[in-house]
C-alpha cells in the first residue's frame, strides 16, 4: 500500500515537473490558464494520496480547499479577465523557447543537486519530491521572467505558489492549517488585486505589455 | 530647592527648559509673551546652573542617578563630576547673557514663529546640559544627536532663503558623519562586554592598537563638532547663516562639548595615554588656530570673520588639550595640569567673549540690516553701547591684558616653555616652532580683531542709512553687559576661576594647581613658582588706567586742551569721503600677500581707464575644492553607476530577485560545511 502510494506521489511529481516545463514553453494564454488548472489539480491529488498514506485528516480540507481554489475559482477568473480584456493571443515572450528549455534544463539539476542533502536530512517517506518542487518553484519565477505580457506573469507566480504547496505537502507532510488558510486567502486576495491592476494597466496604456511600465522610471 | 544634589538641581534646570520650550508651542505667534517672559525664564535656569556647577566644584564630590527614560531595560545613566560642572558652568553663564539677549533680539514675523524657536532655543540647552551629565553611551548619543538637531532647525530658522538651507544641510551632514565616528568610538571602548555604560568602559584594558582606534575615531567625531581642520567648513556657513543669539550659543558653548567630549574619552574613560597622540593634537590644532586667524583676518563678512576666529580658538584649545596630553604620557602630571589649566581657562573664557562678539553683531545687524564690512564703518557714534560693549570683546579675544583672553594664552605659553623637559629629542625640536605660532596666531588674531572693531565702529560710516542706526534695546544691552562683566572679571580674578578648574585637572590628571596659583596671594597668579613666572592682572589694570589718566591730564593741562576736529591725511586729495576710508579688503591685504599660497582667490580688479570701476575679491577655502568636491563627485559618479540598476523593467527586477536568490541557494551547502 505505502509503496504504491510513494509511487504515486512519485508519478504526480513527475506529472508536475512536465507541466512546468509545458508551462515555460507555451504560447497562449488561454492553453497557459489551463495548464495552471491541471497542475492545481495535480497537486490536489498528491495531497490526497499523501493524506491518505499518513492518515492525516487535516491535508483532506487542504486539498479539498485547493481544488476549489486553485483548480475552479482562479482559473474560472482568470478566463473572465482574458475575455473582457480580449488577451487570447499568442505571447511574445523575451527570449527564444528553446533557450529557455535549456536553462530550465540547468536549473532541474541545480535544484536537484540542492535537495539532496536536504532529503537526505528529511524524514519523508517520498524522497526526491522536495527537488522537482524547488525545480518547479525555479522554472515558474524563470516564466515570470521571460514573459513580457502581465497575464502569464501574474500564472507564473500563481504556478509559483502551486509549487511551494506541493514542497510543503510531500516533502515534510503539510503545513499547519492556519498557515495553509492564510496562504490560500493571500493567494485569493492577490488574485483579485492583480485583476484589478491588469485592468488598470490595459486602459491605461491600451495593451497589458509591461514594457510600458519602463516610462514610469524616474529620470 | 538650593538644598537638593547639584544633580537633581540641574535636572530641574533641564526640565524647566524643555518645559518652557513645549509651552512655547502653545503660544506659537504670541510674540511678547514668548520673547518678553519665556526667554527671560530660561535665562533663569543659566543661573541656577551655574549655581549648581559651582557647588559641586566647591563641594568636590560627584553625583550619579539613573534615570528610567527611553527604552525598557535601558535606564539614562547620569554622573556629575567636576569636568561636567565646569562646562555646566560654561553653558550656565553664557545662556544667561545670550537668552537675556535673545529675549530682545527676536522680532516678531521673522523666519520662524516665535514659539517654534523658543522651542528649539531651549531644547538645545536641554540637549547641551544632558550630554554633559551623560554616563553612558545611549544617553550620551541621545543628547549629542538632538543637540545637532535643533541646532540644526535653529541655523535654518530664515529656512525661505536657499542658501541659509545649503548651510544648514552641510552643517547636519559634518554633524551626523561626526556622531557616526563618535558613536564608532564607543563601539571600541565597550571591548565587547556589551555593557555601554561609562563605568563599564573606564575599567577596561585595550590593547595600544584599539586605544589609539578610539582615540582617533573620538577625535575624528569630537573635531568634527567643534570645527578641526578639514572638518570646518561647515562653521564659517553655518554661522552667518544662523540668527546672532543662536550663533552665539553654536560659537560660544556648542563647539566646547566637542572639547567636553574629548576630555572625557582621552583623559576619563581611555586609561592609556600614548605621546603621539598628544603631538596629532598639537599639530592640527596649531594647523587649525593658524589657518583659522590668517582667514578671519581677510574676511569682509563679520560674522564670517568671527566664525573663522572660534576655528582659531578651537585650534588653541585642541593645542593646549595635546600639550597636556603630551605631558601626561611621560607621566609629568604637573605640567599637564597646566596645559590642561589653559585648555579650560580659555574654554570658558572664549564663551562669554565669542558669545558677547556674536551678540554684537546682531546687534548692528539689527540697526543696519548690513552683514558686509565694507557698507559699515563709525557706529560707535550711533550705538555707544554696542560698541564699547564690542570693545571689550575684542580686548580678550586679542589676548591683551588685563582681559580673559590674555590669562589662557599666557598659561598656554608658559606650558610651552616647559617642554623642554620632554624625554624626546624629536619633540624637544617641533616645540619652538609650535611656541612661535602660538604667538604668530595670537598677533594675527589681535589684527583680524582689530580690523573688526576698526572697520565696523569706527571712521566715518560708509553708507548714508547708518546714521539711522539705533543702539541695543534694554534686554539686549543687559545681555551683553553681563558677558562684558564676566569677561573683565575674568581676566582680574584669574586665582578664583582657578579655584573652580583645580578640582577638575584633579580628577583628570591627579594635581590641581589652586594652591601653589595663590601661594604668592590672590592677586598674583604663579602657577608654577614665583621664580618662573607671575602675572598681576591688577598691576596692569593700574598700570592701563594710570597711563591713561596721565596722557589724558597732560594732554588736557599742558597741551592746548582744545577738541579739533581735522582730516588726519588729506593725501593731496582735494575732497575726501568716508569710501576712501580703508577698508576691511584693504586692511586684509597685507595677509593675503603673505600667505597668498593658503587661499584660493578670485580677483577682479579694474582697468586703469574704467570709468566705473569695479573691484571685487572674493576668498575661498583650498579644502573645498582640495577634498570635499572630489568626495561629492565621487559619491555622485557612484551614484550614477547605481542608477543603472534602476531599468524600470520588471523583467530585470524579476531577475534581480531570481539571481540573489540562486546565488543564497548556491552558498547555502558551502555554510553548513
Amino acid at each position: 500500500m505505502t509503496t504504491l502510494s510513494i509511487q504515486l506521489v512519485n508519478l504526480f511529481a513527475a506529472f508536475l515537473l512536465l507541466l512546468a516545463f509545458a508551462m515555460l514553453a507555451q504560447r497562449r494564454v488561454l492553453t497557459l490558464v489551463n495548464l495552471y488548472a491541471l497542475q492545481g489539480l495535480t497537486v490536489v491529488a498528491a495531497t490526497t494520496v499523501v493524506a491518505h498514506m499518513t492518515h492525516q485528516e487535516h491535508l483532506y480540507y487542504s486539498a479539498i480547499l485547493t481544488l476549489l481554489l486553485k483548480v475552479i475559482l482562479i482559473p474560472w477568473v482568470l478566463h473572465r479577465l482574458i475575455k473582457r480584456l480580449n488577451v487570447r493571443w499568442d505571447i511574445e515572450t523575451l527570449i527564444n523557447i528553446p533557450s529557455t528549455m535549456l536553462v530550465g534544463i540547468v536549473l532541474v539539476v541545480f535544484a536537484f543537486n540542492l535537495a539532496l542533502p536536504i532529503s537526505k536530512l528529511s524524514t519523508s517517506v517520498v524522497p526526491g519530491t522536495l527537488g522537482i518542487a524547488l525545480a518547479c518553484i525555479l522554472l515558474s519565477f524563470m516564466m515570470m521572467i521571460t514573459r513580457s505580457k502581465a497575464l502569464p506573469q501574474v500564472i507564473g507566480f500563481l504556478a509559483m505558489e502551486n509549487a511551494l504547496f506541493f514542497a510543503a505537502t510531500s516533502a515534510t507532510y503539510g503545513m499547519p492549517m492556519v498557515v495553509e488558510l492564510g496562504i490560500a486567502l493571500d493567494v485569493l486576495v492577490g488574485v483579485f488585486i492583480l485583476g484589478v491592476f491588469l485592468f488598470q494597466i490595459s486602459e491605461q496604456f491600451e495593451s497589458l505589455d509591461i514594457r510600458n511600465l519602463e516610462n514610469l522610471k524616474e529620470e | 530647592m538650593l538644598n537638593m544634589r547639584a544633580i537633581d538641581l540641574v535636572l530641574w534646570v533641564i526640565g524647566a527648559w524643555i518645559a518652557l520650550g513645549l509651552l512655547g508651542i502653545l503660544a506659537l505667534h504670541r510674540f511678547a509673551l514668548v520673547a518678553r517672559v519665556f526667554f527671560p525664564l530660561g535665562a533663569i535656569g543659566g543661573l541656577v546652573l551655574a549655581f549648581a556647577a559651582i557647588r559641586l566644584l566647591g563641594s568636590g564630590m560627584v553625583d550619579t542617578k539613573q534615570l528610567s527614560l527611553g527604552l525598557p531595560q535601558l535606564p539614562f545613566h547620569l554622573r556629575l563630576d567636576a569636568l561636567s560642572a565646569f562646562f555646566l558652568l560654561v553653558i550656565g553663564v553664557a545662556s544667561f547673557g545670550i537668552s537675556l539677549f535673545a529675549a530682545g533680539y527676536f522680532r516678531a514675523g521673522e523666519g520662524t514663529a516665535p514659539g517654534l524657536l523658543c522651542l528649539e532655543f531651549h531644547f538645545f540647552l536641554a540637549s547641551m546640559a544632558l550630554v554633559l551629565l551623560a554616563d553612558d553611551a545611549y544617553a550620551f548619543m541621545v543628547a549629542w544627536e538632538s543637540m545637532a538637531l535643533t541646532s540644526y532647525f535653529l541655523v535654518t530658522a530664515n529656512h525661505r532663503l536657499p542658501k541659509i538651507r545649503a548651510a544648514g544641510f552641510l552643517y547636519l551632514l559634518i554633524a551626523h558623519i561626526g556622531a557616526i565616528a563618535i558613536l564608532l568610538c564607543f563601539g571600541v571602548l565597550q571591548a565587547n562586554t556589551g555593557d555601554y555604560t561609562f563605568a563599564n568602559m573606564r575599567v577596561q584594558n585595550l590593547s595600544t592598537f584599539w586605544a589609539s582606534a578610539a582615540f582617533l575615531l573620538a577625535f575624528f567625531g569630537f573635531g568634527a563638532k567643534a570645527g578641526i581642520l578639514p572638518l570646518h567648513v561647515w562653521l564659517p556657513e553655518a554661522h552667518p547663516a544662523a540668527p546672532s543669539p543662536v550663533s552665539a550659543l553654536m560659537s560660544g558653548v556648542m563647539i566646547k562639548m566637542a572639547i567636553y567630549g574629548l576630555l572625557r574619552v582621552t583623559f576619563d574613560l581611555l586609561h592609556l595615554h600614548i605621546w603621539w597622540w598628544g603631538v596629532v593634537l598639537l599639530v592640527l590644532g596649531l594647523t587649525t588656530a593658524i589657518f583659522g586667524v590668517i582667514f578671519a583676518a581677510v574676511q569682509v563678512e563679520m560674522k564670517r570673520l568671527l566664525a573663522y576666529s572660534s576655528i582659531e580658538n578651537i585650534g588653541l584649545l585642541f593645542t593646549a588639550m595635546g600639550l597636556a596630553l603630551l605631558f601626561r604620557s611621560y607621566g609629568m602630571n604637573t605640567l599637564a595640569a597646566l596645559a590642561l589649566t589653559a585648555c579650560l581657562y580659555h574654554v570658558l573664557g572664549h564663551a562669554l567673549f565669542k558669545s558677547l562678539l556674536f551678540l554684537t553683531t546682531g546687534s548692528v545687524l539689527h540697526a543696519t540690516g548690513e552683514r558686509n564690512l565694507g557698507r559699515l564703518g563709525g557706529l560707535i557714534r550711533f550705538m555707544p553701547w554696542v560698541a564699547w560693549l564690542a570693545l571689550i570683546g575684542i580686548l580678550a579675544s586679542s589676548g591683551l591684558p588685563p582681559f580673559s583672553g590674555f590669562v589662557s594664552e599666557w598659561l598656554l605659553l608658559q606650558s610651552f616653555l616647559f617642554t623642554p623637559g620632554l624625554p624626546q629629542p624629536f619633540l624637544n625640536m617641533l616645540i619652538p616652532i609650535a611656541t612661535a605660532s602660538i604667538a604668530l596666531t595670537a598677533a594675527l588674531a589681535g589684527y583680524a580683531m582689530v580690523k573688526f572693531f576698526g572697520v565696523v565702529f569706527l571712521g566715518q560710516p560708509r553708507e548714508e542709512k547708518l546714521s539711522e542706526a539705533h543702539d541695543a534695546g534694554v534686554f539686549e544691552k543687559i545681555g551683553m553687559g553681563w558677558l562684558a562683566l564676566l569677561t573683565i572679571g575674568l581676566g582680574l580674578a584669574p586665582n578664583s576661576i582657578l579655584h573652580l578648574i583645580d578640582p577638575v585637572t584633579r580628577g583628570l590628571v591627579g594635581v590641581g594647581l589652586a594652591h601653589p596659583a595663590s601661594a604668592n596671594g590672590w592677586w598674583l597668579l604663579t602657577p608654577t613658582s614665583m621664580v618662573r613666572a607671575s602675572y598681576g592682572p591688577l598691576y596692569f589694570l593700574f598700570g592701563v588706567v594710570a597711563a591713561v589718566v596721565i596722557a589724558f591730564v597732560l594732554v588736557r593741562l599742558l597741551y592746548h586742551a582744545r577738541l579739533r576736529r581735522s582730516a588726519p591725511w588729506g593725501g593731496g586729495h582735494p575732497w575726501r569721503n568716508s569710501r576712501m576710508q580703508d577698508t576691511a579688503e584693504g586692511y586684509g591685504q597685507p595677509i593675503r600677500q603673505i600667505f597668498e599660497p593658503f587661499f584660493h582667490m578670485d580677483r577682479h580688479l579694474p582697468r586703469p581707464d574704467d570709468n566705473e570701476p569695479e573691484y571685487h575679491v572674493v576668498v575661498t577655502d583650498k579644502f573645498w575644492e582640495g577634498i570635499y568636491m572630489p568626495i561629492a563627485r565621487a559619491t555622485e559618479y557612484i551614484s550614477a553607476k547605481v542608477g543603472k540598476l534602476q531599468q524600470g523593467r520588471i523583467s530585470i527586477y524579476l531577475l534581480y530577485s531570481f539571481v540573489t536568490l540562486i546565488v543564497i541557494l548556491l552558498l547555502v551547502p558551502t555554510a553548513r560545511r
